[in-house]
């Protein structure tokens, strides 16, 4: 087992010596192997999409490494780590490019991290390859890859999205609440289209989820974040046999918090 | 604005006709500048004011090569390589230095004012003779000047379409679209957009270079108001393509229609003149113009989802309800 993702000694304050001040990231430490489907839960504020971000890189971190797949890129902006990391993010619209066609866009990601020369964008086999790819979605969609990406419905472009993720197989997918602006059928489809790709792919993924259901449900391995450190990990077989209301109480244990206010943000 | 088009006096209607030619020519070069703003505006969802000192430039740069003995196309050549870096340091003073896209625009726009006039020696206005240098466009022939035109912008179109076809231009085109999805791709955005605003200002500068030959001088001033004499071509040009050929435009066809749309307004300029509009009044005319054409995209969705319109909804229901 190789290690995909290590995060060493990682803090990260927002607006330090302002009064907006936030310690968002606490010494925080993760390993994650090869294969490893990550859920990640915790209420607002936790930390959980910062630590998505540290990875990804769109800031870059106070203190503390970030190693993916062996290389170190606590140094590197986000669209340099690009060629390591797949993203999917919580608005639907983020993760396409709305006025350019559906193949311009899977083009796109399959060049990711490659140097862009004056080649021309598509050729004819990756048209043919996106057109078989686009079929396994069963959406419909391996009909219209001349079609501008801005007139398919969010559930749509999410799965085109996971789809262009995964193109360029990724070392680490990196899934920021993805259903989270999505209807419970769709979002459905989606999480289940999710799992179809990681598996097939054999991908390394991490979940941020506001649903517990959905992070116990899926993958293979979850966490729970409390002010910017990890109080709970669980895996395997515990975490299948795992359900809501243990999940709620060892938030309760570890956190010494009742859970009273932080429920109705950790929906059930 | 070209001596030409003020010949066109008196209301006479062979008076208008006659000066069509030359206002079709002058269009055309306004449609190449367009195709630079195209660049910017529409693909990098950037608004570049650089433009207004770039066509200047342009104009100075090529005049005071052709003065100096140089052969047309080279001097137009060179004007590019002055407007690309314009271009860039615009396009540096918002990536790397943090400025706000239109401040960067304005800045470079200012600057390039005191450096077109230290390019003409410091001098306002620079004349440049048809018959005592060969020049590539004049208006001393305006059937051949419409033919070089024609061919120049056919050309611009063909290398647009296949550059940002591919690789590096589509990554121009999908940091304008989504730069969030762009670097999640891999892509720098900065660069692209640094890139962009280059191209951009170049095509500029070679418009600004055509146009001093065809009009026989270059001016400081030329430039003054580019940026809105472009958007207006190039939104005349989506209008009328949308309308005749109902959005069924390839890259190309739009990147021509733009063309166009400098030719129609360039037109509509040639027929208010013949009006005996004064031509000081030109620029209030072409504001008004493009402000109309952008406005009205956004109140026709105003027209069918407002909320005055849903107070007067609720009002109407409320009546019906009380007849009841």
């Amino acid at each position: 087992m190789t290690d995909m993702l290590v995060l060493k000694n990682i803090h990260k304050t927002f607006n330090p010596g302002t009064i907006n001040e936030k310690k968002a990231l606490i010494n925080l430490n993760l390993v994650m192997e090869e294969g490893d489907f990550l859920t990640v839960i915790g209420g607002n504020g936790a930390g959980k999409s910062t630590m998505l971000n540290a990875v990804a890189g769109v800031w870059p971190v106070d203190e503390g490494s970030i190693t993916i797949a062996g290389t170190d890129v606590t140094g590197l902006p986000d669209y340099k780590r690009a060629s390591l990391i797949g993203r999917v993010f919580q608005d639907p619209m983020t993760g396409t490019a709305a006025s350019m066609q559906l193949e311009e866009n899977l083009a796109l990601a399959s060049r990711r991290g490659k140097k862009r020369g004056l080649a021309w964008q598509i050729s004819k086999e990756e048209r043919e390859h996106y057109r078989e790819e686009l079929k396994t979605l069963d959406l419909g969609l391996e009909d219209r890859l001349t079609a501008k990406v801005g007139l398919l419905s969010g559930g749509q472009r999410q799965a085109v999205t996971l789809l262009m993720a995964s193109l360029q197989k990724p070392k680490l997918l990196l899934l920021d609440e993805h259903t989270a602006a999505l209807d419970p059928k769709t979002a459905k489809k989606v999480l289940d289209l999710t799992e179809k790709i990681v598996s097939r792919n054999n991908l390394t993924a991490m979940m941020v989820t506001h649903n517990m259901r959905d992070a116990i449900a899926y993958g293979n391995r979850l966490i729970m974040m409390y002010e910017g450190q990890i109080i709970f990990d669980i895996r395997g077989e515990e975490k299948k046999n795992l359900t809501v209301e243990e999940l709620l109480r060892k938030f309760e244990d570890v956190s010494g918090e009742e859970f009273a206010d932080e429920k109705s943000l950790l929906s059930k | 604005m070209g001596t030409i088009i003020l010949q066109a006096s008196g209301l006479n209607i062979g008076n208008l006709f006659g000066s069509f030619p030359a206002g079709i020519a002058q269009g055309i070069i306004w449609g190449i500048m367009a195709l630079g703003l195209y660049i910017t505006f529409r693909l990098l969802d950037f608004a570049d004011l650089t433009v207004d000192g770039t066509f200047s430039t342009g104009g100075a740069v090529t005049v005071m090569l052709l003065l100096a003995g140089w052969n047309p196309w080279l001097a137009m050549l060179v004007a590019v390589g002055a407007g690309l870096i314009s271009g860039c340091i615009t396009g540096l003073l918002h990536t790397r230095l943090g400025i706000p896209a239109i401040l960067s625009g304005i800045l470079t726009q200012l600057s390039l004012y005191s450096i077109n006039l230290a390019i003409m020696d410091m001098k306002a206005n620079t004349a440049v003779s048809a018959s005592k240098t060969t020049l590539a466009i004049t208006s001393r022939s305006i059937p051949s000047a419409i033919l070089t035109g024609v061919i120049i912008a056919a050309v611009l179109i063909a290398a647009m379409y296949w550059y940002f076809g591919t690789e590096q231009g589509s990554a121009i085109r999908a940091t304008g679209s989504n730069p969030e999805m762009s670097k999640a791709q891999g892509i720098d955005i900065n660069r692209m957009k640094v890139l962009g605003l280059a191209l951009s200002n170049g095509l500029v500068a070679l418009s600004g270079g055509i146009m001093a030959q065809f009009q026989g001088f270059a001016d400081v001033g030329m430039g003054r108001g580019a940026i809105v004499i472009g958007l207006a071509a190039v939104i005349i040009g989506e209008v009328l393509g949308d309308a005749l050929l109902a959005k069924k435009l390839n890259f190309a066809g739009r990147l021509a229609f733009v063309v166009i749309g400098g030719i129609v307004y360039y037109l509509v300029i040639v027929i208010v003149l013949w009006m005996k509009l004064n031509p000081n009044l030109l620029k209030l005319f072409t504001s008004i113009i493009v402000a109309v054409f952008l406005a009205v995209p956004y109140l026709r969705a105003e027209s069918k989802a407002s909320f005055k319109k849903a107070g007067r909804n609720a009002v109407r229901r409320q009546k019906e309800a009380d007849h009841d």
